[in-house]
């Protein structure tokens, strides 16, 4: 089937005083319909801002410099203002970490909800009251006929999580871009609201983007993940390979900084160093200067995503043209 | 929500009560009364005996307790300026500085509130640059030079609007009104604008201000992420949320503007509540002074109670800590 969504070699620019800053470089991946695809990486590696760019709502100074987002076959990233809005929450429903502050706290959920589908349905007062109903119990809110005019501080954290996703899927879009949905909330809360959204993705056919840096949610979520690394996509494939058999050396010290639950292991192994800041992204790949396989060409130039088989991932350990391949020296954990 | 209020009013009793105190002090401590009423022929027994009519052998706090009975009844005794009754003198001044204190709180709001969104929304425009340069303006030039400037330019030179008084008024009653006729209403503009600019100024920068945060908010983002339009989002979304501080800041500002008046009133010869306030100071006339004092406590009194019942609808936060037994905690 055609994907919903396409990215296209996104390239994100941020005009500063000391230059131009590039958030995120050459990100390319689409999601077919009824898929999940997760976005994991280090905090700043560009996978909020790739949400953004997509919903359209890139924090100003900051603009699409390149590349192109094609929904349903549409580019959407040029559109003017008001166009774009109507396909934000009508075909593009977005959730944001904190359910604590992204409800409006002077209006009832039920005003909320109804506003939402007014504005993409042609629903009358009644109708639309009656839905929001219908909507909340679907998210399983409780009593939800009586607590459709309570107001957002009458809820607790994962209940207003709740009706975000509500309200993120209460026009019916084709797509969610849910931004670090659960990050904000209990753990025994974060399995049930992620239990959730899978169930209503995969009721209603939605495809989802999950961007989080939960490797946890990933593996019990995703059918596909894309490890973000610098601005850039390291790796992507289907979600057994990337968490299994990671190849991308990124990927790979990711994975193996979590903790496993099936045996006991002394130290966990992290990756040396720091993710460069976006005004010191390094010549070549931008991975180089952490990599423990680390050769003259990595220092040189930028690495492609290239097939290795299971996965598709950006480093020239997998570029039959290297004069250096070393796949067997990268072992998971 | 009524235990509330009951509460709040106990709460004004001391505030009046103090306030009180200080006008009732003024009778004895600005100027002596005795003297000032008996003029200058009098004998000593005449003076014991005014004295003793007047009561003022009696204990300190007889005085103030009769003091206090009388100005509940709306009895303040006789203006020495004028020996009217000083009740009368303020409720036949009160309705021309309270229709002016209306006019420039409307203009303060309704062109405050507009600008301080725009600002807000359209923060680089050259637009917004001109309100807030000229907000500098309304904010740094004093009232009675604004008042001057405007007589100048709109009476003396242009010759459209009149440069003091009233204009032409109808009685209503007890109240005389100057919005039922032309003359009344031209009378009004200069006075209105002179009196609300300062305040408008002050409520384009709060709401200004204010939008600049909740622009920034969550929920503002989300409601855009849900595809609501612009104008929902402004001032359905955003606007609303800057209310809490823009009510309460609007509130003390219009006591403000009844309160002091004084000097708009004195520039355009308004005939309200404080030219008669500046002429009794002029006069030494305790009774309007000490009145005049209470009255403008009792407003700013009952405007903190209007204000913070506007909280409690506007913010359903707060109706919890106003004691409303509300389900569904």
């Amino acid at each position: 089937m055609a994907a919903i969504l396409e990215v296209r070699d996104l390239r994100v620019e941020f005009p500063t005083r000391r230059g131009t800053l590039t958030a995120l470089d050459g990100v390319s991946f689409d999601i077919a319909p009824g898929e999940v695809l997760g976005v994991v990486g280090e905090s700043g590696a560009g996978k909020s801002m790739t949400g953004a760019a997509i919903i359209g709502l890139l924090e100003p100074p900051g603009r699409i410099a390149g590349g192109e987002i094609l929904l349903n076959g549409k580019r959407i990233d040029r559109l003017p203002y008001e166009q774009m809005r109507r396909i934000r929450g009508k075909e593009i429903g977005a959730i944001f970490q904190d359910p604590l502050t992204t409800l409006n706290p002077l209006y009832t959920v039920g005003r909320q909800l109804v506003e939402t589908m007014q504005t993409h349905l042609p629903l009358s007062d009644r109708d639309a009251r009656q839905r929001a109903i219908g909507w909340l119990e679907m998210v399983g809110i409780p009593a939800a006929a009586q607590r459709v005019d309570s107001y957002p501080h009458e809820f607790s954290g994962g209940m207003r999580q709740r009706v975000v996703i509500a309200l993120a899927l209460c026009a019916e879009p084709a797509l969610i871009v849910a931004d670090e949905p659960t990050t904000a909330l209990d753990v025994s809360i974060q399995a049930q609201i992620i239990a959730l959204l899978k169930r209503l993705a995969r009721e209603k056919g939605t495809a989802m983007m999950l961007v989080t840096h939960d490797m946890g949610v990933i593996a019990e979520t995703a059918d596909r993940v894309a490890v973000m690394y610098a601005g850039r996509i390291a790796e992507i494939g289907p979600v057994r390979s990337v968490v299994k058999s990671p190849k991308h050396p990124y990927s790979v010290g990711l994975m193996s900084s979590i903790p496993p639950l099936d045996r006991r292991v002394a130290q966990l192994s992290g990756i040396e160093g720091a993710m460069p800041r976006l005004s010191a992204i390094p010549q070549g790949c931008a991975f180089n200067p952490r990599c423990p396989h680390v050769f003259a060409r990595c220092r040189q130039d930028r690495p492609e995503l290239i097939e290795t088989g299971t996965t598709r991932a950006a480093c020239w350990l997998y570029d039959p043209a290297s004069e250096k391949r070393a796949p067997e020296a990268v072992q998971h954990g | 929500m009524l235990a509330f209020v009951i509460s709040r009013i106990l709460q004004a009793i001391p505030v009046m009560l103090a306030v009180a105190l200080i006008s009732f002090a003024m009778f004895a401590y600005v100027g002596d009364p005795v003297s000032i009423m008996l003029g200058q022929d009098f004998t000593e027994a005449q003076r014991q005996a005014l004295i003793r009519d007047l009561g003022l052998d009696q204990p300190f706090f007889v005085q103030f307790a009769t003091f206090i009975g009388n100005a509940v009844q709306g009895e303040f005794g006789l203006s020495y300026r004028l020996s009217r009754p000083v009740a009368e003198l303020i409720a036949e001044r009160a309705p021309a500085t309270l229709e002016l204190a209306f006019c420039a709180a409307a203009v303060a709001l309704l062109v405050g509130v507009p600008m301080g969104v725009y600002t807000g929304l359209y923060r680089n425009s050259w637009l917004s640059r001109a309100f807030l340069t000229f907000s500098l303006v309304g904010v740094s030039l004093p009232t009675f030079l604004i008042g001057i400037l405007l007589i100048l330019i709109f009476s003396v030179w242009l010759g459209w609007l009149p440069s003091f008084g009233r204009g032409d008024t109808v009685q209503l009653g007890w109240w005389s009104t100057g919005f039922l006729t032309v003359s009344g209403l031209k009378a009004l503009i200069l006075p209105s604008v002179t009196l609300g600019l300062f305040q408008l100024t002050l409520i384009m920068r709060l709401v200004r201000a204010e939008m600049l945060e909740v622009l920034r908010t969550d929920y503002i983002k989300f409601a855009r992420a849900r595809g609501l339009a612009n104008r929902a989002v402004h001032f359905g979304h955003a606007l609303k949320n800057t209310l809490v501080p823009v009510i309460t800041i609007a509130g003390l500002q219009l006591g403000g503007i009844i309160a002091f008046a004084i000097v708009t009133e004195t520039v355009f010869q308004w005939p309200g509540m404080g030219l008669l306030f500046i002429q009794s100071v002029g006069a030494a006339d305790i009774p309007v002074m000490a009145a005049y004092l209470l009255l403008i406590a009792l407003v700013f009194v009952v405007i903190n109670l209007v204000v913070d019942l506007l909280y409690y609808f506007v913010d359903p936060r707060l109706r919890a800590g106003f004691g409303a037994a509300r389900g569904g905690h």
